[in-house]
């Protein structure tokens, strides 16, 4: 049985491949994965008591206070209380960093926080600690919309657009892309799973096949390894251009950090 | 049928059946959390285990209640709900529940230990089930008795999976 | 970092009102049953215990396997009997522990 699952699954995928080239998903008609799971996945996302993310949720409230570094400063210090002024921010990225030049995702703001102002040793991605307090400070914008970066900063628009091309470009051994999956077939099944939109709404989540929360951006590597495609160094440029693209996509929808997904 | 996966295991699968397909290996640089194949739990093994509980003594069926979903979007996490019909007086009352499964790589899931005091004998909890397979739930009366119920969950496997990237 | 745990307690119950309690405490139950990249077996590790006092006297008990998920979740009930303190105790392996209490108003 073992040695039959990846003939099996690469045939799954093959379901889309021959397709025409994908339209984006009405606007109207985006739903979030949230809507695609069962009522098992739902109620555990529905109760904060249940919802394991919320554990997450309360070690970046803990990091938020504690102070660290050669600066001797917590979050809380700069920033006084996230409720307040974190409030609607995770419904802001990516956004242009000028620094850089160009744009920064949440995660890579909190680490350059973590380095430049309390000039702490850096924060990698997917440790357990950023990840918290990008889930404590994503939550504060519980419900929000998401907002429409691009319209309010012209210079986001190259990165956009690496995005979108990244998103619709066949790629991998299977060669498929991801609108293929979440443009083209969402709401079918594959391998007995509902294909959902994809969209970057819940995130961090806590995944059940993880057993722990995590970054979009592991989301996306494991689509590219589902893809059979080159998947990139987490905080790679590549995953900030897609995130970007995947948050216009959902521009409007509503944040639900912390999301739970199977 | 539906696929089925066990969470007990690390995900080399993923290469592997890429492997076996003929196809091109993973990027380097995704570390994998590979598999140990320890002896599965059987049902000989849950018999065992239920024995080391209730000796020589008699398992009747009823009086417990065992909610399980019939299918399970991941085997990570299971809802899982133990009710067990009892007055839970100080005469009569539920001393513990204990919970079973056939295919894990052990058969104990829980063993909880209440009384009077818990005013109802219901435990609500999530497990972990390897694959597709019946569990077991046994209570255990102040007056010696057992009981149990029995339920099957069909585990399905998820997509786009992942090897563990730490 | 200390593990983190969510309990929810009525605030106030009737005296002899069965009051549900919720908990789940973060932690990996990493289950002895798998390997690293390297082929190294990951140890056991898990909390393999659980109590719950009401005014000092345990009223349930819990004994944890590897099949109980990460974050182990439990609701049980009791009956409230008389205001005081609830206290919960995990311990498990690499001498892991961890204790919380709340109060609770029973009139
Ligand atoms: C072969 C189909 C397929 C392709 C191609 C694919 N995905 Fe996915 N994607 C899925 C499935 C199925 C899920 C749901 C998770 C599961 O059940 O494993 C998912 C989940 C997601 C999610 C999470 C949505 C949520 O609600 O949390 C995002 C974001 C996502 N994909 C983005 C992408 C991106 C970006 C690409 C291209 C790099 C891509 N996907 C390629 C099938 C695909
Ligand atoms: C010494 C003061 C200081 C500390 C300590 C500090 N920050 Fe900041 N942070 C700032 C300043 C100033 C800005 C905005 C200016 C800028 O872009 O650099 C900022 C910006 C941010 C932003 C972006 C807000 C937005 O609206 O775009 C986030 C998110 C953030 N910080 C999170 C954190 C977190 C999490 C910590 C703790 C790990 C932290 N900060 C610690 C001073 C601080």
């Amino acid at each position: 049985m073992r040695a039959a699952r990846g003939p099996v699954l690469a045939a799954a995928f093959l379901f889309a491949a021959g397709a025409a080239p994908a339209a984006e998903v009405p606007l109207p008609e985006r739903r979030s994965g949230y809507d695609f799971m069962g009522p098992q996945t739902r109620g555990m996302q529905d109760d904060d008591m249940a919802n394991p993310g919320m554990l997450s949720v309360l070690d970046g409230a803990a990091a938020w206070e504690r102070k660290t570094g050669a600066a001797g400063k917590a979050c809380a210090d700069c920033h006084r209380d996230a409720r307040q002024s974190m409030k609607g921010v995770a419904a802001r990225y990516p956004r242009f960093d000028e620094a850089t030049g160009r744009p920064i995702d949440l995660e890579g703001r909190i680490a350059r926080c973590r380095t430049e102002r309390q000039q702490a040793p850096p924060l990698a991605r997917e440790s357990r600690e950023l990840v918290a307090l990008a889930v404590y400070v994503a939550h504060q914008s519980r419900g929000l919309p998401v907002e429409d970066m691009v319209e309010k900063d012209a210079r986001l628009r190259p990165f956009l657009e690496a995005g979108r091309s990244q998103f619709e470009r066949r790629q991998g051994q299977l060669d498929l892309s991801c609108a293929q999956c979440h443009n083209d077939n969402w709401g079918k099944s594959l391998a007995g799973n509902p294909v959902p939109q994809g969209h970057p709404t819940g995130y961090p989540i806590y995944r059940l096949e993880w057993q722990s929360v995590g970054s979009l951006q592991r989301r996306l590597r494991n689509c590219l390894i589902g893809m059979r495609a080159e998947s990139y160094e987490f905080g790679a440029p590549e995953y900030v251009d897609l995130t970007l693209y995947l948050m216009w996509r959902a521009r409007g929808m509503k944040i639900e950090t912390p999301g739970v997904r199977p | 049928m539906a696929q089925t996966k066990k969470p007990f295991e690390g995900r080399g699968w993923t290469r592997r059946g890429v492997l076996g397909a003929g196809l091109a290996a993973i990027p380097a640089g995704a570390a994998l959390t590979l598999i140990v194949r320890p002896a599965e739990a059987t049902p000989e093994t849950m018999k065992d285990a239920i024995k080391k509980v209730v000796g020589d003594a008699e398992i009747r069926k009823g009086r417990v209640k065992l909610d399980l979903p019939p299918l399970s979007e991941n085997g990570n996490s299971v809802a899982c709900a133990v009710t067990v019909e009892s007055p839970m007086s100080a005469a009569d009352h539920v001393k513990a529940i204990h919970l079973f499964n056939e295919k894990n790589p052990q058969p104990n899931v829980i063993s909880v230990h209440l009384g009077p005091r818990a005013g109802k004998a219901r435990i609500d909890t999530r497990i972990r089930l390897s694959d597709t397979q019946t569990v077991t739930a046994i209570a255990q009366m102040s007056d010696g008795s057992f009981w149990s119920a029995s339920a099957n969950v069909i585990v399905t496997l998820g997509a786009c999976l992942e090897d563990n990237p730490t | 970092m200390t593990a983190q745990a969510l309990i929810h307690v009525p605030k106030k119950a009737k005296r002899g009102e069965v009051i549900e309690i919720r908990t789940m405490i973060s932690h990996v139950m990493e289950t002895g049953f798998r390997r690293s990249q390297s082929g190294e077996p990951i140890p056991r590790n898990i909390i393999a215990n659980f109590a719950c006092t009401y005014n000092g006297v345990e009223i349930f008990r819990a004994e944890l396997f590897p099949a109980m998920t990460a974050n182990p979740f439990l609701i049980f009930r009791t009956v409230a009997v008389e205001s005081g303190t609830l206290a919960f105790k995990w311990t498990g392996d690499n001498g892991f522990a961890a204790e919380q209490s709340v109060k609770i108003e029973v009139g």
